[in-house]
C-alpha cells in the first residue's frame, strides 16, 4: 500500500479513561462520604443536597454510568477495532458519545442533589436524562455495530458478543422501565403503578446488574485477558455455550428482588429456580478465564495489570455464586433488606468491576501512550490496597447483614420480639466503622492509581496504530493474540525485543 | 451432524445482523414470559376496599417522600413472616399499591419499614422526629430535615397537572378534587403535606384484613 495508512482512533479511548477514571473518584468519594454519615448523621451539614438519601443514588449513579459506562465504551472501543481490524466507523460520532455522556452523568448527578428522582434504582434520571441517554447509547450503537459491520476478518470475536449483548439489552431495559407520562421537566408518573411497577423495576434493576455490570465487564474480560496472558481463549466453545446461556437465562432473575412480597409467587418462584440455574453459565465463564491464565501464572508475579485481572475473576466467582444463593427464598428471608445485599453488590462493584477496569486500564494505557506505566510499583501497592479494601468491605457487610436478618426474625419463646429495631441498629456501629476504613483504603487505591495513570499519559498523545495488512479469514485468528515482548522478571519492566 | 451447532454459530459470529437479532431473541424472551403477564394482569393493578386514593396534600406529601429520598432507607413492604407483622403490622397486599406510581417499597431497611407507620406516631413526634431525630430516638442514624419546614408545599409543583396526568393513568380523581388541589395545600410547608402521608401509610387495609 502507497497511500497513508489507517490508523485506529485511541484518542476518544485515552479520554474515555481519563474521564472514566475521575468519575471512580469521585464516585468513590461520594460512597465513603454516606458510609461515615451512617455513624455521624450530622455530617449532611444541615445541607439538604448533603443528605443521605439524595447522595446515595448520585454514589451508585456515579460509580454505574459514570465510571462503569466510560470504561466500557473506552474498552469496546479500544478492542472493536483490534478485533475488527479496522478503525472506529464514524470516529466523531464516538467523540459525541464521549462527551455527550459526561454531560449527562454530570448535570443527571445535580440533578438528583436537587431532589430530582424516579426512585427506581439505577434509573432515578428523571425523563429528559432518560431521553438524551437514549440517544446517546444509539449513537454508542452505532459506532459499535458500524465498526463490526465493516470488519476486516470475518468471524466476530466473543468479546464483541458481550459489548453487543450491553447494548441491545440495555438499550430494551432502559426504554421500558423508563416509560412514564411527565408532568414538568423534573417529574413524571410511571406508567406502572404498584406490584407492576415493582415487577418491571426488578426486571430492569437485576439486569442492569447482568447486562451492564455483568456482561459489558465479561467483554472486557474476552479480550484483555487473553491479551493479558498472551494465549488464546481456553475453549472457544465454552464461550459459545455460556454466552447464550448467560444471555438466555439472566433476564427471569429479575423478581429475586421481590421475595415474600405482593408479586405473584409463580413469579419469584420461577426468578429463584433461574437465579440458581445462572450459577452454570456464570461459573464457565469463571472457569474459561482461569483455563486461559493457567499457562500464564508467572505472569501473576510481575504484572500490575495481570494480577487485577486473575482477582477479579475470583470475586466474579464468588458473586457469582453469593447471587443464586440469596436469591433462594429461605436464605433470602435473612438476606432480604439487610446490609448482606450491600456487601454482595461490593464483591460484585469492588472485587469484580472496579479490579478488572484497573487491570485493562493498566494493560491500556501503557501500550497507547507507547511508553512504560509511570510507576509498577504503585500499581503493586495498589493492587494490595484494592484487595483489603474490599476484603474488608465484604467481610464487614456480611457481619452487619446477617445478623440484622437473625436479630430482627428472633422471636422469644412465647412469640414475642427479642430485639426492638433500634437495639438492632444501634449494634451496627462497629460494621458500619469497619466498612467506613475499608472504603478510605479502597479509594486512596484508586487515587494512586489515578496518579499514576495520568503521570503516564501527561504531556503525550496516543501513539499511531495501523491495523495489521494481512486479513486472514482462516476462523479463530481473531483470538490469536499477537507475540508480547517478555517481562524482566527482577524489575517488572518490558525486556526490549 | 456433530458439528451442526458449531456451523449454526459459525452463521451467527459471521453475520452481526444475525448476531443482533439472535441477542435481541434469546434475552426478550424471560421478559415476555415472566414480566409481560404480571404487567396485563388484572388483579395487580384493580382498586379494592384496600386501596386509597390518595388526595392532593397526600399526593405532594409523598412526592416531599421521594425528593428527601425516603425510600432509600426505608422500605415499605411487610413479608408475611411472623416477625414482621409483630414488629411492623399486617403484611402488605398488591392491591393497597394499586395508586403508588411510582411504587416505593424499597430494598434496604437502613430503619424501619413505613408501610404501617400511619397512626402509630402523633403528628408533634413526627414534626421533632423530623426537625431533630435523636432528640427522640436514641441512636438514631436518620438525618434532620429542618428545611422542610421552611420550604412551601406549593413549590413541589403544579398538583393539578399532576392530579390530570394521574387521571390519564387511570386514577378516579374527580373535577371537584382537582379544582380545590390547590387550596389543599396552600399556606402548608413540606414538612406538613409530609406528615399526612406518613399517617395514611397503610390505614387503608379494610378491617376484615387486619
Amino acid at each position: 500500500m502507497t497511500e497513508i495508512r489507517e490508523t485506529y482512533h485511541d484518542g476518544v479511548v485515552k479520554r474515555l479513561v481519563q474521564f472514566s477514571i475521575i468519575w471512580a473518584v469521585l464516585g468513590m468519594l461520594v460512597g465513603v462520604w454516606i458510609a461515615a454519615e451512617l455513624i455521624w448523621p450530622g455530617l449532611d451539614l444541615g445541607q439538604f443536597w448533603l443528605s443521605f438519601g439524595r447522595l446515595r443514588p448520585l454514589h451508585t449513579n456515579g460509580i454505574i454510568f459514570g465510571f462503569g459506562v466510560s470504561a466500557l465504551m473506552a474498552t469496546a472501543f479500544y478492542s472493536v477495532q483490534r478485533t475488527s481490524n479496522v478503525p472506529l466507523f464514524m470516529p466523531r460520532l464516538a467523540w459525541i458519545c464521549c462527551y455527550g455522556w459526561q454531560v449527562v452523568v454530570l448535570a443527571g448527578g445535580l440533578s438528583l442533589l436537587a431532589g430530582w428522582t424516579s426512585t427506581k434504582e439505577y434509573a432515578e434520571l428523571e425523563w429528559p436524562f432518560d431521553i438524551a441517554i437514549t440517544i446517546l447509547w444509539v449513537c454508542f450503537a452505532v459506532v459499535f455495530f458500524g465498526t463490526i459491520a465493516t470488519r476486516r476478518i470475518k468471524p466476530i470475536y466473543v468479546s464483541n458478543w458481550f459489548y453487543g449483548a450491553l447494548i441491545i439489552v440495555i438499550a430494551m431495559l432502559h426504554i421500558v422501565n423508563n416509560l412514564a407520562l411527565p408532568v414538568s421537566l423534573n417529574k413524571s408518573y410511571s406508567i406502572y403503578a404498584g406490584a407492576q411497577d415493582a415487577v418491571v423495576q426488578w426486571w430492569y434493576g437485576h439486569n442492569a446488574v447482568g447486562f451492564l455490570l455483568t456482561g459489558g465487564f465479561l467483554g472486557m474480560l474476552y479480550y484483555f485477558l487473553p491479551k493479558q496472558a498472551n494465549q488464546p481463549i481456553w475453549s472457544y466453545r465454552l464461550s459459545v455455550i455460556s454466552f447464550w446461556a448467560f444471555t438466555y437465562t439472566y433476564i427471569w432473575a429479575g423478581p429475586h428482588h421481590l421475595h415474600y412480597s405482593s408479586v405473584p409467587e409463580w413469579v419469584q418462584s420461577l426468578a429463584m429456580v433461574m437465579s440458581l440455574i445462572l450459577l452454570a453459565p456464570s461459573w464457565a465463564t469463571m472457569i474459561n478465564g482461569i483455563m486461559t491464565v493457567s499457562k500464564a501464572w508467572r505472569k501473576l508475579r510481575v504484572d500490575p495489570a495481570m494480577k487485577f485481572i486473575v482477582l477479579a475473576l475470583a470475586f466474579y466467582g464468588l458473586a457469582t455464586f453469593e447471587g443464586p444463593m440469596m436469591a433462594i427464598r429461605s436464605v433470602n428471608i435473612v438476606s432480604h433488606f439487610t446490609d448482606w445485599t450491600i456487601g454482595h453488590v461490593h464483591s460484585g462493584a469492588l472485587g469484580w468491576n472496579a479490579m478488572i477496569t484497573y487491570g485493562t486500564f493498566y494493560f491500556m494505557v501503557p501500550r497507547m501512550m507507547g511508553r512504560e506505566l509511570h510507576s509498577v510499583r504503585l500499581a503493586n501497592i495498589h493492587f494490595w490496597m484494592a484487595l483489603a479494601g474490599t476484603m474488608l468491605y465484604v467481610i464487614a457487610m456480611w457481619g452487619a447483614g446477617i445478623s440484622q436478618g437473625l436479630l430482627w426474625l428472633s422471636v422469644d419463646s412465647i412469640g414475642e420480639l427479642s430485639y426492638s429495631f433500634n437495639d438492632v441498629m444501634a449494634s451496627m456501629v462497629p460494621y458500619y466503622g469497619l466498612r467506613l476504613i475499608a472504603g478510605i483504603i479502597f479509594l486512596t487505591g484508586t487515587i494512586l492509581m489515578a496518579y499514576n495513570l495520568f503521570k503516564t499519559m501527561w504531556g503525550r498523545h496516543t501513539v499511531s496504530v495501523s491495523p495489521p495488512d494481512i486479513v486472514d479469514e482462516i476462523h479463530g485468528t481473531a483470538h490469536m493474540p499477537e507475540p508480547e515482548p517478555d517481562f524482566d522478571e527482577g524489575t517488572g519492566r518490558e525486556v526490549p525485543a | 451432524m456433530k458439528y451442526h451447532g458449531v456451523t449454526l454459530h459459525r452463521k451467527l459470529e459471521n453475520n452481526i445482523g444475525l448476531l443482533i437479532f439472535g441477542i435481541l431473541f434469546v434475552s426478550s424472551i424471560g421478559g415476555l414470559v415472566q414480566v409481560l403477564p404480571s404487567v396485563f394482569q388484572e388483579s395487580l393493578s384493580t382498586a379494592t376496599q384496600n386501596s386509597h386514593l390518595y388526595t392532593a396534600e397526600e399526593l405532594t406529601g409523598r412526592d416531599v417522600y421521594i425528593q428527601e429520598g425516603c425510600h432509600v432507607c426505608h422500605t415499605q413492604q411487610i413479608r408475611p413472616l411472623v416477625a414482621e407483622v409483630e414488629r411492623y403490622g399486617p403484611f402488605s397486599r398488591a392491591d393497597e399499591f394499586v395508586y403508588d406510581r411510582p411504587f416505593l417499597w424499597g430494598s434496604k431497611r437502613t430503619g424501619p419499614d413505613l408501610h404501617r407507620v400511619g397512626g402509630k406516631y402523633s403528628d408533634d413526634w413526627h414534626r421533632v422526629h423530623l426537625l431533630d431525630p435523636r432528640s427522640v430516638v436514641n441512636n438514631s442514624i436518620m438525618p434532620a430535615y429542618p428545611w422542610l419546614a421552611e420550604k412551601q408545599a406549593n413549590d413541589m409543583g403544579d398538583i393539578q397537572k399532576k392530579m390530570r396526568v394521574l387521571q390519564k393513568l387511570g386514577h378516579p380523581y374527580s373535577e371537584e378534587q382537582i379544582a380545590v388541589a390547590v387550596d389543599e395545600i396552600d399556606g402548608l410547608s413540606q414538612m406538613d403535606v409530609l406528615i399526612t402521608y406518613l399517617q395514611v401509610l397503610g390505614t387503608g387495609l379494610a378491617e376484615e384484613n387486619r
